[in-house]
């Protein structure tokens, strides 16, 4: 079934995402409106807000949010208001809460670790004895006398 | 018949690749020169073989032979020839088929120019290479047969799939696989080395052209592919994050991170077991990359033949590969003696820096590519992690990179002072910052993205030639030095403002594209950035293989006719599928883009158009970055280390 509805998704499309009649008259608005869009996901897609997808169910929700806008909601309340509804699945860019936070910190952290191996990496050569030079195997000296030859 | 001396081929060319990933080891091992030197003739037989089975495939696309399975499903009498060839590697049998043809033909490589490497490291490197020719064609051969036939041959094919009958999608499998699969040279390498246990300044020297030209591929394939999605998807978005993408993105930035730290281990001896962990890791992306495609774990816009059986073979073979290399590499990790000397403040120490950026970026895209998954399994949550996310996490990774670049490209070995460094780069530095406020005051909204990336671009373009100048020494004749300079010289800075421009055409076209959308009728006109288009007419027009709803604009600009564009909409009726044909206006500092969609109900077209400042920029950084790479690869340097015999050079001066 799943894969049916993503077959539809691509073939049935209307080619076309945001459509001239969804468009708001105040720009005020239709700019919140593209802003708000840009961060939620087409549920029947594959990785596309609905801003840019062309489903049906994508326009269901770009009207959804600009009737909300309408209504004199925030962005915030417009938003939370089709994740109540549609679950956090449509939200593109995760909540930072809970078990999101290692997410959202794991290259900050990676970072921070990465910056202090690479300092302990770099006192240990700044005080390091300079190596002696390493001899050649017997295999090495044929080789390179088999070289110089040439 | 031919099909079936294809496959008979494919079949031989795996039995080659056992004896070819055996023989030589045990040689290798027991120092019998005739057992190593098998590996050679292996390498070249691997290679022929897959070609001929690769050459039997595409002459069955050529001459539309409906009785292979696979060209019935992706192929039809009326494409275009160009599309019979590249159809294919359009598609999941195939393209492995491509895969595994790249594979043989680096090992050949090796074998063909490989004379100045020692016997028994090359024997190793082709054994490791006959390797993972052996489970990709198992892989192909037990689960993704591309010679199958049909029982009943229907008369037609059902065509490719429309968005793929493109010259910009066309070449951009082979070179992300010659870029994927490039990397596998870098691993059998890595691996080799471990196995010999022994990692010096000469095998960093033999290992960076293979990572050179993998990153080249890699840099190239990914342009190609973020050029077509910006014109063909019908509203120029050119990089969607898309668990594919990002796919190839990580090989990139861990192949751009390898080709640093490789410079360190053939100049000073150090950051080995480092350089081989990250070729290891750089190869092992590349086969995430290869599963996450073909398996169906990740919902993408690009995933195709997703299939779990095909997954878990992918996934088994990622996992042998690596637990086998790094198993090695914790058992010989401290044979790896590290020899130079160097202290805080040099060029080693920001190459580390690179390295650490380039990994961490790296590793919030892999987190954020899994993240969906690892919720879902660990904590039953259903969540995406889509666009928002990755500009905010992997953002600040590039800006600190670019920011270090021109500074660190200009810091020299072992030790320096960094108030001399400095200081030529000073009036740079003013200059960029000059062009950052500049684009801060023009600007009508309030974004710091915009004047932030131009000037960082503005720092890393010029902070590459300033390093280009201060190689030309001191004194008179600096001009004509600057053209003697080595062209691993040149590839660097090249390279570097390369990835300036890219900055440049990523961050303007985010902060500052303007859009319009609204439905035109015929003689209508738009308005947008000063420009004017005018909708001429519509027309219906047949394709070879589609139909074609063709809209004629005229671009004006304060009167006077700037050009005129057709974008179409097509419909491809075999495949059932619709596509947009976006007509671009190309410029230096813009682009006009502008697509149409459906007829309205009350007459007249949906047209979408759009002002896309610098948006030529993002390709023609790529291009630059590959051709810096190219150039890199030209030095004299990697072609005397690529076993170019000397020639006697006369009498020497004494």
């Amino acid at each position: 079934m799943k894969r049916l509805i993503l077959a539809l998704c691509v073939i049935a499309a209307p080619v076309f995402a945001v459509q001239p009649d969804e468009i708001l008259d105040d720009p005020a608005l239709e700019a919140r409106a593209r802003d708000i869009s840009s961060g939620l996901r087409c549920l029947v897609c594959r990785n596309e807000n609905i801003d840019a997808s062309n489903a049906e169910l994508a326009r269901d929700l770009r009207l959804l949010v600009r009737e909300r806008l309408v209504a004199g909601d925030t962005n915030e309340e417009t938003v939370a208001y089709i994740v109540d509804r549609y679950g956090e699945y449509v939200l593109l860019s995760p909540k930072t809460t809970g078990a999101n936070l290692l997410l959202w910190f794991a290259g900050p952290i990676m970072f921070g670790a990465g910056l202090i191996m690479a300092g302990v990496y770099l006192r240990r050569r700044a005080t390091a004895p300079e190596p002696e030079i390493a001899r050649l195997s017997a295999d090495e000296e044929a080789r390179l006398r088999d070289i110089l030859r040439d | 018949m031919i099909t079936e001396l294809g496959h008979f081929a494919l079949i031989l060319a795996c039995l080659v690749a056992v004896l070819q990933s055996i023989v030589p080891l045990i040689g290798a091992h027991k120092r019998w020169p005739g057992w190593m030197a098998l590996a050679e003739p292996a390498a070249t037989a691997q290679f022929l073989l897959t070609a001929a089975a690769f050459a039997a495939l595409t002459y069955a696309f050529v001459t539309s032979d409906f009785s292979v399975r696979l060209v019935t499903l992706n192929s039809h009498t009326d494409k275009p020839m160009l599309y019979k060839i590249t159809g294919v590697w359009g598609n999941h049998e195939g393209s492995m088929l491509l895969w595994v043809l790249i594979v043989a033909l680096f090992g050949a490589a090796v074998a063909w120019f490989g004379a100045n490497l020692p016997p028994t490291l090359k024997a190793r490197v082709l054994a490791v290479q006959g390797m993972i020719g052996v489970a990709f064609f198992l892989f192909i051969l037990l689960t993704s047969n591309p010679f199958l036939r049909m029982a009943v041959p229907p008369f037609n094919g059902q065509d490719l799939n429309p968005l793929l009958q493109d010259p910009g999608l066309a070449f951009h499998p082979p070179f992300l696989y010659l870029g994927y699969v490039g990397l596998s040279m870098t691993f059998s390498f890595a691996v080799a080395a471990l196995i010999e246990g022994r990692v010096d300044a000469a095998w960093g020297r033999w290992v960076r052209p293979w990572t050179l030209a993998a990153w080249i591929f890699l840099t190239i394939g990914i342009g190609l592919g973020s050029w077509w999605a910006y014109y063909e998807l019908g509203w120029g978005g050119f990089w969607f994050w898309d668990p594919v993408e990002n796919a190839s993105f990580m090989p990139w930035l861990i192949a751009a991170a390898l080709l640093h730290s490789a410079i360190v281990v053939e100049k000073r001896e150090a950051l080995k077991s480092w350089t081989i962990l990250l070729a290891i890791i750089a190869f092992g992306f590349s086969m995430v990359g290869a599963f996450i495609t073909r398996s169906g774990v990740l919902t993408s816009v690009h995933a195709f033949a997703t299939d779990p059986e095909r997954g878990v073979f992918l996934l088994g073979i990622l996992a042998i590969f690596m637990m086998g290399a790094l198993t090695l590499f914790a058992l010989r990790a401290g044979a790896m003696q590290a020899k130079g000397v160097f202290s805080m403040v040099s060029r080693e120490s920001v190459l580390v820096l690179n390295n650490i950026l380039l990994a961490v970026s790296c590793f919030v895209v892999f987190v954020g590519t899994i993240w969906p998954l690892v919720a879902e399994m660990a904590f039953g949550r259903k969540l995406s992690v889509g666009a928002p996310f990755f500009d905010a996490a992997f953002s600040p990774f590039m800006l600190a990179l670019g920011l270090i670049l021109p500074v660190g490209a200009m810091m020299p070995w072992k030790r320096a002072k960094l108030g001399r460094i400095v200081r030529p780069l000073v009036p740079v530095f003013v200059l960029a910052l000059a062009v950052g406020a500049l684009a801060w005051a023009m600007q009508s909204g309030r974004s710091s993205l915009g004047p932030i990336g131009l000037f960082l671009a503005a720092w890393l373009m010029m902070g590459a030639a300033v390093d280009l100048w201060s190689r030309t020494g001191r004194g008179q004749g600096r001009l004509a030095r600057l053209t003697r300079l080595p062209r691993a010289d040149w590839g660097k800075a090249v390279a570097h403002a390369g990835f300036g421009v890219t900055i440049a055409g990523v961050a303007a076209m985010m902060a500052w594209q303007l859009e319009d959308i609204r439905v035109m009728r015929e003689g209508d006109t738009a308005d947008i950035a000063g420009y004017t288009l005018r909708l001429d007419s519509v027309e219906e027009l047949e394709g070879p293989n589609f139909l074609s709803t063709t809209a004629h604009f005229t671009l004006m600009r304060e009167g006077s006719v700037v050009g005129t564009m057709h974008p179409e909409k097509r419909v491809y009726p075999v495949a059932q599928m619709p596509t947009t044909e976006a007509a671009l206006d190309n410029g230096f500092l813009r682009d006009i883009y502008i697509a149409v969609g459906d007829p309205q109900e009350g007459g007249g077209w949906a047209v979408r158009s759009y002002y896309k400042p610098l948006a030529n920029w993002i390709w023609g950084g790529s291009i630059l970055m590959a051709l810096g790479g190219f150039l890199s690869l030209s030095d004299r340097r990697f072609r005397v280390a690529a076993g170019a015999r000397k020639v006697p050079q006369g009498v020497p001066a004494e």
